[in-house]
């Protein structure tokens, strides 16, 4: 079963950041990264640009309408995402324990719709 | 020069940081102090007193920069006087030992505590501390910055409490200096060195505070699970305690654990830590008599859960049960137990599966495995848990 993991934060608390601090945050990351992967439940992440530079899109009466900027306005925006595969929600929670970003911002996880094993 | 500010930075940030609780300024005076040290040192040789030396330098700096934010203006760093004088004496007691009771305080988030005397104490950075307890280097530092903030605003005292409040303060130190030990769940050097230094500090705690047997039992629980550092994995696997061998074991450090416990116990007060340091003894003596003894683990297990009843505890419990009275027996253990946090407790279920195999219910066996397999973060668990449950198909 594949669990996204959407990782939300201020985008302000990394306004001040060094290369050298994101070298490390990066590192981090990878550590966390290394882990999924080690234990086979890896599937992909990203990371995000800012959620000022988002392009919204929706489509009306047939017509496309593109907006600058993201869907919603709040302090904590989406920064990334992991989606991991593994077997229940327990297990996804062991992991999203884990995840650098519970700890300065929120980790909200899903379960897929796609169906599947 | 690196062992003289290895040795002493927690002192000289304890003492430069008790009178106004400004940890922050001390930190930066001291790192000054100490370039100021390797500029001069080489030429002119160390000072008879280094620790005053440091001292003197960083008090200056400190002053210094009060005198600028006070003008405004910035000023010309002027030449030091290098000479100290002779009346110049270390304080008695440790003064890393008040700010270790600063650093759990309860006006500091529970989080940050540990981390905090991993800076203050040791002097690690934000980001070493960050990749040891795998986690965002930028939020731990944030973390540290708001908690010597919080220590300075609120002149929160830099002092051992007076003994009302001493027991209760105490045990916060020493549930912080745990936390420092237990936090590294990513297997690696930093992991490594940042339980070593949990191990220093429940040392030092206890060469302080040798009169309060908890104390002294958590020193000794550390030394004990430390000893075994290089026996807990092998080919990237956990491998459990009565499985490790001996040789792997550093007896010194264990040797050092028991002489600890026994000074614990002579002072009649046994509680949760020199209970854990005790059930670790039982498995240290294995190096010895080359046997475990599980009944007095038993009643070890029973003791702690009178203390301190814990999930990890009942389900120890329920493991020595079934080395004692059987696999079946240990399930019946097992069974008993009800809390909705057993659901997502991988021990639970390693613990379940080891019995189940050994009780010959192998189908159970294998869907406990995969449970506990699939709750098992640490990369060494899981590939134990793994290689157990292949072994259920191996005729």
């Amino acid at each position: 079963m594949n669990y996204t993991f959407l990782l939300y934060s201020d985008p302000t608390g990394f306004a001040d950041m060094t290369e050298d601090d994101w070298a490390r945050e990066k590192e981090v990351y990878g550590a966390y990264i290394g882990a999924l992967q080690e234990a086979g439940v890896f599937v992909s992440t990203d990371w995000l640009q800012p959620a000022m530079t988002a392009t919204t899109l929706s489509v009306q009466n047939g017509k496309t309408r593109i907006e600058n900027g993201p869907f919603a306005e709040t302090t904590e925006t989406l920064g990334g995402y992991f989606v991991i595969d593994v077997p229940d929600l327990d297990a996804a929670i062991a992991w999203a324990e884990k995840c650098p970003a519970a700890q300065y911002g929120k980790v909200e996880i899903r379960a897929t719709a796609m169906g599947g094993d | 020069m690196a062992q003289v500010a290895r040795a002493s930075y927690g002192r000289l940030i304890g003492i430069l940081s008790a009178r106004n609780g400004d940890i922050a300024a001390a930190e930066d005076a001291l790192s000054d102090a100490l370039q100021a040290a390797l500029a001069t040192w080489p030429d002119r040789g160390v000072p008879d007193n280094p620790e005053g030396w440091l001292v003197r330098v960083a008090r200056n700096r400190m002053t210094d920069a009060h005198r600028r934010a006070l003008k405004q203006h910035p000023l010309p760093i002027e030449e030091h006087d290098f000479t100290v004088p002779d009346s110049y004496k270390m304080e008695t007691a440790d003064p890393r030992l008040p700010l270790l009771f600063v650093c759990a305080h309860p006006g500091i988030a529970e989080p940050a505590r540990g981390p905090l005397m991993l800076q203050a104490v040791l002097g690690f950075t934000a980001a070493e501390i960050a990749r040891a307890y795998v986690s965002s280097p930028t939020a731990m530092s944030k973390q540290l910055v708001r908690a010597k903030e919080r220590i300075k605003a609120n002149t929160i005292p830099f002092r051992v409490p007076e003994p009302e409040i001493r027991a209760e303060r105490l045990s916060d130190v020493m549930e912080a200096i745990y936390g420092c030990y237990a936090l590294c769940w990513l297997d690696g050097p930093e992991a490594d060195s940042m339980q070593r230094e949990a191990v220093y500090l429940a040392d030092l705690l206890a060469s302080e505070m040798n009169d309060d047997p908890e104390v002294l039992g958590l020193s000794a629980l550390l030394a004990f699970l430390h000893s075994r550092r290089a026996a807990r994995l092998r080919d990237g696997c956990y491998v459990p305690l009565a499985e490790q061998p001996t040789e792997l074991w550093d007896h010194d450090l264990s040797a050092a654990a028991d002489m600890r416990l026994r000074q614990a116990f002579q002072l009649g007060r046994p509680d949760r830590f020199q209970i854990e340091a005790a059930i670790q003894s039982v498995h240290a003596a294995r190096a010895r008599t080359d046997m475990t003894d599980w009944s007095a683990l038993l009643s070890l297990y029973e003791g702690l859960i009178h203390f301190a009843p814990t999930l990890g505890a009942y389900v120890s419990q329920a493991a020595v049960v079934g080395e004692v009275h059987g696999a079946e027996a240990g399930l019946v253990a097992l069974e008993k137990l009800a809390d909705p946090r057993l659901e997502r407790f991988q021990p639970y279920w390693a613990t379940q599966a080891h019995l189940l195999a050994q009780s010959g219910a192998l189908a159970e066996a294998r869907d406990a495995y995969d449970r506990a397999i699939s709750l098992a973060v640490a990369p060494g668990a899981r590939g134990f848990l793994v290689s157990a449950r292949a072994k259920l198909d191996q005729p």
